[in-house]
């Protein structure tokens, strides 16, 4: 088992060391291991408020089919997705920061959704959930958006039709992963389909 | 198919033929006997024939059912490239009619519209108008309805390539010509048009509704879909008959084991084979616990609506027991795909008969408390109490079934009008309101789901403890894997079923139960190929949402809401 309690062994272990290496995660405090009980910590600005900001996410569900459904076992009391600070879910995009498409987008969706991305404040992430939305699923057809990567960027994709509620919760932590490692994920095709809108 | 069965539906078919002797129409329709009686008849003679079948005493088809669009351009044998297949149900005989109006080659395939006669015919025929490119003169508004608007082509015509897909942007959105000017009047301040949803909260997602305010009550409406029509039908056409078991799963998603169920019903029937006793009380017992799941999600999600959250979690803790349940099954919470043809995809497993215990137990503790918290709530009952209101005329014109029908004072239920599996033998009863309104459709669901409850205690105790649940025709069902190891004959019925899939003869069928909205019917058509030549179901919300906004006018906005959602729109079963 290794010692996390005390500060310094993140940064003797490498293996804890985040993945882009612009950032890290926050160490813990441990007033006893500092020796002199003051109560401080050194970290970079922008560590600090992307462990703020990883702990605080306000998804918007843009739940349209059989993944809402799951997407409210989530949220429910059985499953709690509060315990990943993640639970204040809105309605308005302008007050959200995550963006969870849960469900088939079509083809007549597909504008409504890049104007709900675009009316999000940065920074702003995007998980996709389910099959339908990551790729179009089974639903190879004439009206099926495949996937919703061509209109916006997305961070996560969960597989599953739908997910069970676990590899939605699986897929929040990955995402919470990247937020404090400060990792991009904009790719070029969704970009290029955007501007064409 | 039981020799009762066949007797009944001639006699029923003759009596049509008689009917129709005495009548003008006399030398203009034939009367066939398929698996429902059958009528076809010419666009010509269409509307005259409507009426008849309407208002005739003797025939008394007042509730529209479905309108299926068939393109006979790969079948063999038929007189004209496009048919307009319509099922009709005459609620006070409690029978189901067939008509196809069959639609002449050489000119664009057209109707005229049947509005008049039954007004739930109104979305059927602009479907029909949207994916086979049928003309309805006449039609008050023939606009598309699932595909969007920069759209080209007929997708379900058979020359329609499956994933061909045309670009759509926001500024190709066709809103209705009265939403683009505002209306004065003298002496009265001016009405404004707001546009609420595709993505909204209380439109669940994704209906879009348009509705012109004066002060806060809504003069004119009118609502949009498309946004989730994810090509069911066309997916159907494509894929065998055993792979469009998802494909019905993710219909109605928060009830999947009866769509499932529904299916693979209608395939059977035209197989003819019969499932064993065992195999038919699994489906039972989990459609029945699909029920319950359907009307505490509807529920839930409408107290949600009208600002009472607490009943929400409340409703959602029975779902997780029976999510349970139906992962112990089938590895699926949500969209299980559990039903084959001809049985089932595996056994239950051994503790099934004491988990459905278990949850007899604990679900009607939950019903209790969302009982006590709300059926006597004084802010319910002033939200529901008195809103979206329909009458029972309005319910039979605009095609409703199921609990919104019940609620209307009509005690049509499928498991009772005609009642398959093992529902004549258990003692249960149709829950049934009068008033109509929202407070009605809660009333009735809630009782539906106790009722749920007593059929499932029922089954299980006549459940068998051992025995085969699918059929042992290995034409149709995967012999045992064991038997396919050591058996030369098992291993070939193995690999045909696997390569080649379930030949059902050539042929069509209409076959119906009891969805959680309503009536959930499949109207497949077989060309003996790989997969269903055609497949329609029968959406029991697409009626409902079809009159949704002529229910609103003259409520307020708020109370939209709450009717919305307690018509309990499902968008993959209303758009398929």
């Amino acid at each position: 088992m290794k010692d996390f309690t005390r500060a310094g062994s993140l940064w003797e272990n490498p293996r804890s060391m985040p993945l882009s290496g612009k950032g890290n995660v926050l160490p813990a405090y441990d007033p006893k291991a500092a020796g002199g009980g003051a109560d401080f910590f050194t970290t970079r600005l922008e560590t600090m408020v992307a462990w703020a900001r990883s702990n605080s996410l306000w998804p918007l569900p843009f739940a349209t089919a059989c993944c809402g459904i799951e997407f409210m076992s989530v949220v429910s009391s059985h499953y709690d997705l509060a315990r990943f600070g993640a639970e204040v879910v809105r309605f308005s995009p302008r007050q959200a920061d995550l963006l969870i498409v849960a469900g088939t987008v079509v083809d007549k969706l597909a504008p409504t959704l890049r104007r709900i991305y675009d009316q999000m404040p940065e920074p702003k992430w995007v998980i996709s959930m389910g099959v339908c939305a990551s790729s179009g699923g089974f639903y190879r057809a004439y009206h099926v958006t495949q996937g919703i990567d061509e209109v916006v960027p997305v961070d996560v994709y969960v597989p599953g039709c739908p997910p069970t509620p676990e590899e939605l919760m699986f897929g929040i932590l990955e995402l919470q992963r990247k937020i404090r490692s400060g990792e991009k994920s904009r790719d070029e095709r969704s970009a290029a389909r955007a501007a064409a809108l | 198919m039981s020799s009762v069965e066949t007797v009944s539906l001639s006699k029923s078919a003759q009596r049509l033929r008689d009917r129709f002797s005495g009548s003008p129409l006399s030398e203009r329709v034939e009367v066939f006997d398929l698996d429902l009686p059958t009528i076809e008849t010419s666009p010509a003679d269409w509307i005259a024939v409507a009426r008849f079948l309407r208002d005739d005493p003797e025939c008394g088809f007042d509730l529209f059912l479905d309108l299926a669009g068939v393109d006979n351009l790969k079948r063999r044998g038929r007189a004209a490239r496009f048919e307009a297949v319509f099922h009709l149900l005459s609620l006070s005989r409690g029978e189901h009619l067939r008509v196809k109006v069959i639609l002449p080659d050489g000119t664009p395939p057209g109707l005229p519209t049947v509005c008049e006669v039954w007004p739930a015919a109104n979305w059927f025929e602009r479907e029909a108008f949207d994916l086979f490119g049928f003309d309805f003169p006449g039609h008050p508004n023939l606009r598309r309805l699932l595909c969007h608007d920069a759209f080209v082509g007929n997708p379900l015509r058979k020359d329609y390539a499956p994933g061909q897909r045309w670009f759509f942007a926001e500024e190709d959105l066709r809103m209705p010509d009265w939403a683009a000017n505002s209306e004065e009047r003298a002496g009265h301040f001016e009405t404004q048009t707001i546009s609420i949803g595709p993505s909204h909260p209380a439109t669940h997602g994704i209906i879009h509704l348009i509705a012109r305010l004066d002060g806060e009550k809504i003069a004119r409406a009118e609502t949009q879909i498309g946004y989730m029509h994810r090509c069911f039908e066309k997916m159907a056409e494509t894929h065998t008959w055993n792979q469009v078991i998802p494909f019905c799963d993710r219909l109605n998603y928060v009830s999947a084991m009866i769509n499932g169920v529904g299916y693979v019903r209608t395939v059977e029937k035209m197989l003819g084979i019969e499932v064993p006793d065992r195999g038919r009380l699994v489906r039972t017992i989990l459609s029945e616990f699909s029920r319950i799941m359907d009307h505490c999600v509807n529920i839930g999600a409408n107290l949600v609506d009208i600002g009472g959250l607490t009943n929400f979690w409340y409703l959602y803790q029975p779902r997780e027991g029976i999510y349970g349940l139906l992962e112990a099954c089938c590895g699926a919470r949500l969209t299980v795909s559990y039903v084959r043809v001809g049985g089932l995809a595996i056994d239950v497993p051994e503790d099934f008969v004491p988990r459905c215990r278990a949850l007899l137990e604990s679900i009607p503790k939950f019903l209790d408390d969302v009982d006590r918290l709300v059926t006597r709530n004084r802010i319910v009952r002033n939200r529901f109490a008195g809103t979206g209101t329909v009458t029972r005329d309005q319910a039979v014109a605009w095609g409703f079934t199921g609990p919104v029908l019940r609620s209307t004072g009509v005690p049509y239920d499928v498991r009772r009008a005609r009642p398959y599996d093992f529902y004549d033998r258990f003692d249960w009863d149709v829950a049934i309101a009068t008033d109509g309104d929202n407070y009605a459709r809660y009333l009735v669901r809630m009782e539906e789901m106790r009722q749920s409850l007593k059929i499932i205690r029922q089954a299980l105790d006549v459940f068998p403890a051992s025995g085969p649940v699918s059929s042992d025709d290995w034409h149709v069902v995967l012999p045992p894997k064991d038997a396919v190891y050591h058996d030369m004959e098992s291993l070939i019925f193995h690999f045909k079923l696997i390569m080649e899939g379930i030949r059902v003869p050539s042929g069509e069928r209409y076959e119906w139960i009891e969805g959680a909205n309503g009536e959930l019917g499949f109207y497949a058509i077989s060309e003996a190929g790989p997969g269903p030549y055609r497949l329609k179901p029968r959406p029991p919300c697409f009626p409902m949402m079809a009159a949704y906004e002529k229910i609103i006018v003259g409520g307020s906005i708020s109370d939209a809401v709450a009717t919305l959602g307690s018509l309990n729109i499902i968008a993959g079963e209303l758009e398929r």
